[in-house]
């Protein structure tokens, strides 16, 4: 029962079409992606009794493959935590490591899978939302190249960083999942055309003799022992498969956490302004002005971290301190795009552990925001860049389960598809 | 403590600002985490400039009519109405 690890926030069947690739398939929906009728909170109090009057292009396409959706999944409010503890609705726990926080803030789609509560998931991925519960609970996830899946009815955190995504048990489901909901879309401005015909499942072959695996020892150094015997163990196999690996150092990327931090807040401080309480949405009532009600509405119904994130945005991006903090973390995020543009003229992808160490214990990140920021340091780098990643389970250590991460060229989701495989075999 | 990070009365201006309401317990806890946090992002000076070479482009569409919303679909949520209007708080 998912009950017992709080994985959905609203049960609800979603039949779609008879046929399709997906005809045979259920999948959960991380609750911050748009259905129509069916309630989406985004696990807030703030958007506790929202329906939507329209599907996201990803549900659409979902439906007309012919996927069974199963419920909206369980998340860190907003997008905002790295654990999914930060939900109005309760944390979910971690099928696959009991007493553990399944990662966030897509922790409900991969508890969902992790369970067998879905065949298949659907998360976001703004700083790793993705592939760090992928990673927690033993199961694929892809954040694609920015701009490959529309963010029509995402309910937006920070556009410019964050990608909607598949979790599955498998690279290749994965890949066939994002088969489904990739390829331009009229009604979002930022999709391209390369997913258009893709066909990412069969690149799934696990071939990679002759591919070069480049390691960037500063996304390794901070790791857990533990975790970096997985990792390593992970590249032993790769090599015996065929493929070589090298060192490669991408200096940036030392930058890249509080750069990220910086313009997602930035971003969440103006995309969470239209909270107001009086189009959508948990109402402050309307005793006083207009900012009084609206102060009071965003008070009563925000939670501690989608606050912290809102406050610290807005005075990044005050008169006197914009250039200090937003304009350096532009420059950070340029440095960080052209050390992975430089790293890739000399390999195909580039592996790290996915995370730092195994799941967190329940509670044991909330009280230093600082410690949760840092945990996302492998996971950023790929948001910034606008490029594909993907985390495979490569075993456990005590505590639970360890994820390898491999990040490839912008639209090189064949490429990391096809590496991520081999690590199955 | 870093020298630019906001004390209490900062704090609460920026929670005016931003139009969220915090009481006193809040206040007291993000004046400490925010030093904290911001006393990170401060290692972004030793970031260098970059150049950045994006090729950007407009991506406009048509200006034209498209199927939307029906006034009944887009009020279904709001909290009050009033004639097929949002009925909001007093601006001032």
């Amino acid at each position: 029962m998912s009950a017992d690890h709080n994985i959905f926030v609203t049960e609800e069947t979603v039949e779609g079409a008879a046929d399709g690739p997906l005809a045979d398939s259920t999948v959960a929906v991380k609750d911050n992606i748009s259905t129509e009728g069916v309630r989406t909170t985004c696990g807030s109090e703030m958007l506790d009794d929202y329906v939507p009057p329209y599907d996201a292009t990803v549900v659409e396409k979902l439906t007309e493959a012919g996927a069974t959706i199963v419920g909206k999944a369980n998340m860190d409010e907003f997008g905002m935590g790295s654990t999914t503890e930060t939900s109005a609705f309760g944390p979910a726990e971690n099928p696959a490591a009991p007493g553990r926080v399944p990662g966030g803030s897509s922790g409900g789609s991969a508890a969902a899978v992790a369970a067998g509560e879905a065949d298949l998931a659907l998360g976001s991925d703004t700083g790793g939302s993705i592939r760090n519960p992928a990673a927690f609970c033993g199961v694929v996830g892809i954040k694609p190249t920015y701009g490959l899946v529309s963010r029509y009815g995402l309910v937006a955190y920070a556009n410019s960083l964050e990608q909607i995504g598949p979790l599955a048990p498998t690279v290749e489901e994965a890949a066939a999942l994002l088969d489904v909901i990739s390829g331009p879309d009229e009604r979002d401005a930022t999709t391209r055309d390369e997913g258009a015909d893709s066909d990412y499942a069969s690149a799934a072959t696990g071939d990679v003799d002759g591919t070069t695996v480049g390691v960037p020892t500063e996304l390794v150094e901070g790791a857990d022992e533990g975790v970096r015997g997985r990792f390593e163990a992970a590249l032993d196999d790769l090599e015996s498969q065929g493929a070589t690996v090298e060192e490669v150092s991408l200096p940036s990327v030392e930058h890249a956490v509080e750069a990220y931090y910086v313009i997602a807040m930035s971003e969440a401080s103006s995309n969470l302004a239209r909270f107001d309480g009086v189009r959508y949405g948990h109402s402050g009532g309307f005793d006083g002005n207009w900012n009084e009600a609206f102060s009071k509405a965003r008070e009563e119904a925000f939670g501690e971290e989608v606050k912290r994130r809102i406050l610290l945005g807005t005075y990044a991006l005050s008169a006197g301190y914009h250039d200090k903090y937003y304009k350096q973390a532009q420059d950070a995020r340029a440095w960080v795009k052209q050390d992975f543009d430089e790293a890739f003229e000399s390999v195909d992808v580039l592996a790290s552990p996915t995370m730092p160490t195994p799941p967190f214990e329940v509670g044991e990140s909330l009280d230093d925001p600082l410690q949760m920021y840092l945990a996302d340091a492998n996971t950023v780098p790929a948001n910034l860049a606008d490029l594909p990643a993907i985390s495979v389970p490569a075993g456990e250590v005590d505590g639970g389960p360890v994820g390898v991460q491999f990040v490839g060229p912008a639209f090189g989701e064949e490429e990391i598809i096809r590496v991520g495989s081999a690590v199955e075999q | 403590m870093s020298d630019t990070s906001p004390g209490p009365e900062e704090v609460r201006h920026v929670a005016d600002l931003a139009r969220v309401g915090l009481d006193d317990d809040e206040v007291e806890k993000f004046t400490d985490q925010f030093a904290d946090i911001l006393d990170y992002f401060e290692t972004l000076d030793e970031v260098p400039e970059v150049d950045r070479e994006a090729d950007l482009v407009n991506v406009m569409r048509e200006d034209e009519v498209r199927e939307s919303l029906s006034q009944e679909e887009a009020l279904a949520n709001a909290p009050e109405t009033e004639d097929g209007y949002f009925k909001g708080p007093n601006v001032s």
